[in-house]
């Protein structure tokens, strides 16, 4: 075949962020665009899942598949896409490792439902009225996705070949990471295709971080006038730096907030929650259990701080319901 | 490792206690109980590692991810860590991984830790029992069932899309 090698972009439970990133190659995607083909990209590009369907089995070179899998749509498209693709790849936080829709996962279907539908402050709906899967009038019917009571990591639903982190990932790392899927060199399956090593590593405040950070307090970075040359954690406010990949290059600490984890954790690490938990709570300063419990209480919500990005592939996965 | 269900007296569920005890304190003390010949529950599976200090939060949560429906860590009393401060750095990470277990709805008394000194054999046994007893009112936490539960809803579509697919490409 004459054919330059097909690339498929889809998005799934995410926030569109990811597909700006793409755009964020800015002249760069012009290379991309002279060596492949796109196959589809709903967010810029017209074609529909029938054209997908209609392709032979693995004639995608390679899908960037964004989004946590939260629809029975998102899965039925995910499933395609793998059909389809010779290369999956899940690009950025959501479909890595959850990201921020994962955080819904500390609650029943039911009570979003109720609360999207019924108990939120902008919500007029005194017939209850509720979306159902099917609904038929005047003789014709549709029908709307599955709402599954987990949201899922695109791995939890198909079998993912490389990872792309970041929420977004960084045109960088996705200009590096098409070079080396066209070059044919590929990396070993399940890589990340950033670098294996914390944060905290390429962090440009690394040299003022102490042996023993001794927390007294956990500072919030919109309450704190943050001193902009030295180590966050230093400073008392909590940086997920040490429980997180690097290869984002610390944008996030150059402009003075802190890390909140999207690269997800390295790869000795099999739950980054449970890992930055570790990493902060043994440098507590506090020996007696109560002074301890005083300064840990400065950290208002644990779940939602250490798996802001990694709920759905942490241990747990889930609240225990 | 199977869940209690899979057990063939499936009827008779026993709680599973992973227990993580210190090298130099705890483990010690459960040794001293055994040759002290003391009768107690034989729920927990004990772990000796080197320092409450090394017990990595990853390894409460894997313990039961895998089908324990309590985990206890067992160390030095405060001021008699081998390693100084293991036992300190042991208590401050179990602190705040409580409040997290209760945010995820992991009952507070399926996670306990305790300081025992290698001559307390009896608070082993204390221990031990205590906990057993607690976990038992609290029944199976069954966290391996649960995920294949959680799982089956994508069981179905797979069936319903795979169906189609075949149909498009006969």
């Amino acid at each position: 075949m004459h054919d330059k090698p097909k690339v498929a972009f889809y998005w799934c439970a995410s926030c569109g962020g990811c597909e700006e990133s793409v755009v964020d190659l800015a002249e760069n995607i012009l290379d991309v665009l002279a060596a492949v083909d796109i196959a589809m990209w709903p967010v810029a590009m017209d074609f529909k899942k029938k054209d997908i369907e209609a392709m032979e089995h693995g004639s995608i070179l390679v899908s960037l598949v964004n989004g946590a899998i939260r629809t029975s749509e998102q899965e039925e498209m995910a499933k395609l896409m793998r059909k389809k693709s010779k290369l999956i790849i899940a690009y950025g936080s959501c479909a890595h490792t959850g990201g921020i829709p994962g955080l819904a996962n500390q609650f029943k279907r039911e009570e979003i439902l109720q609360y999207i539908f019924e108990e939120s402050p902008s919500t007029i709906n005194p017939q209850h009225t509720r979306p159902e899967v099917n609904y038929g009038t005047n003789g014709s019917s549709v029908t709307l996705p599955v709402f599954f009571n987990v949201v899922r990591t695109l791995d939890q639903v198909v079998d993912v070949d490389y990872y792309l982190p970041g929420c977004p990932p960084t045109p960088k790392l996705l200009k590096q990471a098409l070079d080396v899927l066209l070059s044919g060199n590929l990396p070993v399956k399940g890589t990340v295709l950033a670098p294996d090593i914390a944060l905290c590593d390429e962090c440009p405040k690394k040299d003022t971080k102490p042996s023993d950070l001794k927390f007294t307090e956990f500072k919030r970075p919109h309450w704190t006038t943050i001193d902009s040359k030295i180590c966050l954690l230093a400073q008392g406010i909590i940086c997920m730096g040490p429980a997180t990949r690097g290869g984002c290059e610390g944008v996030c600490i150059s402009g003075n907030m802190p890390c909140t984890g999207c690269f997800g954790p390295t790869s000795r690490v099999k739950d980054q929650g449970a890992k930055i938990l570790s990493a902060l709570a043994s440098q507590v300063e506090a020996k007696d259990e109560k002074a301890i419990d005083e300064t840990l209480a400065t950290i208002p919500d644990p779940v939602g701080t250490f798996y802001r990005y990694g709920l759905p592939s942490s241990i747990l996965r889930r609240k225990n319901f | 490792m199977g869940t209690a269900e899979e057990h063939p007296k499936a009827n008779s569920w026993e709680p599973r206690i992973v227990a993580f005890f210190c090298n130099w304190c705890t483990y010690t003390a459960a040794d001293l109980a055994g040759v002290s010949r003391l009768r107690h529950a034989p729920n927990a599976r004990i772990i000796r590692v080197m320092c409450s200090g090394r017990v990595d939060p990853q390894f409460i949560l894997d313990a039961f991810s895998k089908g324990a429906d309590g985990v206890l860590i067992g160390g030095c009393h405060p001021g008699d860590c081998h390693y100084m401060e293991g036992n300190y750095k042991a208590l401050r990470r179990v602190q705040l991984l409580k409040r997290m277990l209760k945010q995820m709805n992991i009952e507070e008394h399926r996670f306990r830790i305790e300081w025992i000194s290698a001559s307390e054999g009896e608070r082993v046994r204390t221990v031990m029992n205590e906990m057993t007893e607690h976990v038992r009112k609290l029944g199976p936490l069954g966290l391996p069932k649960k995920f294949q539960e959680w799982d089956k809803e994508m069981e179905i579509l797979e069936r319903t899309v795979n169906g189609k697919e075949e149909s498009v490409h006969a």
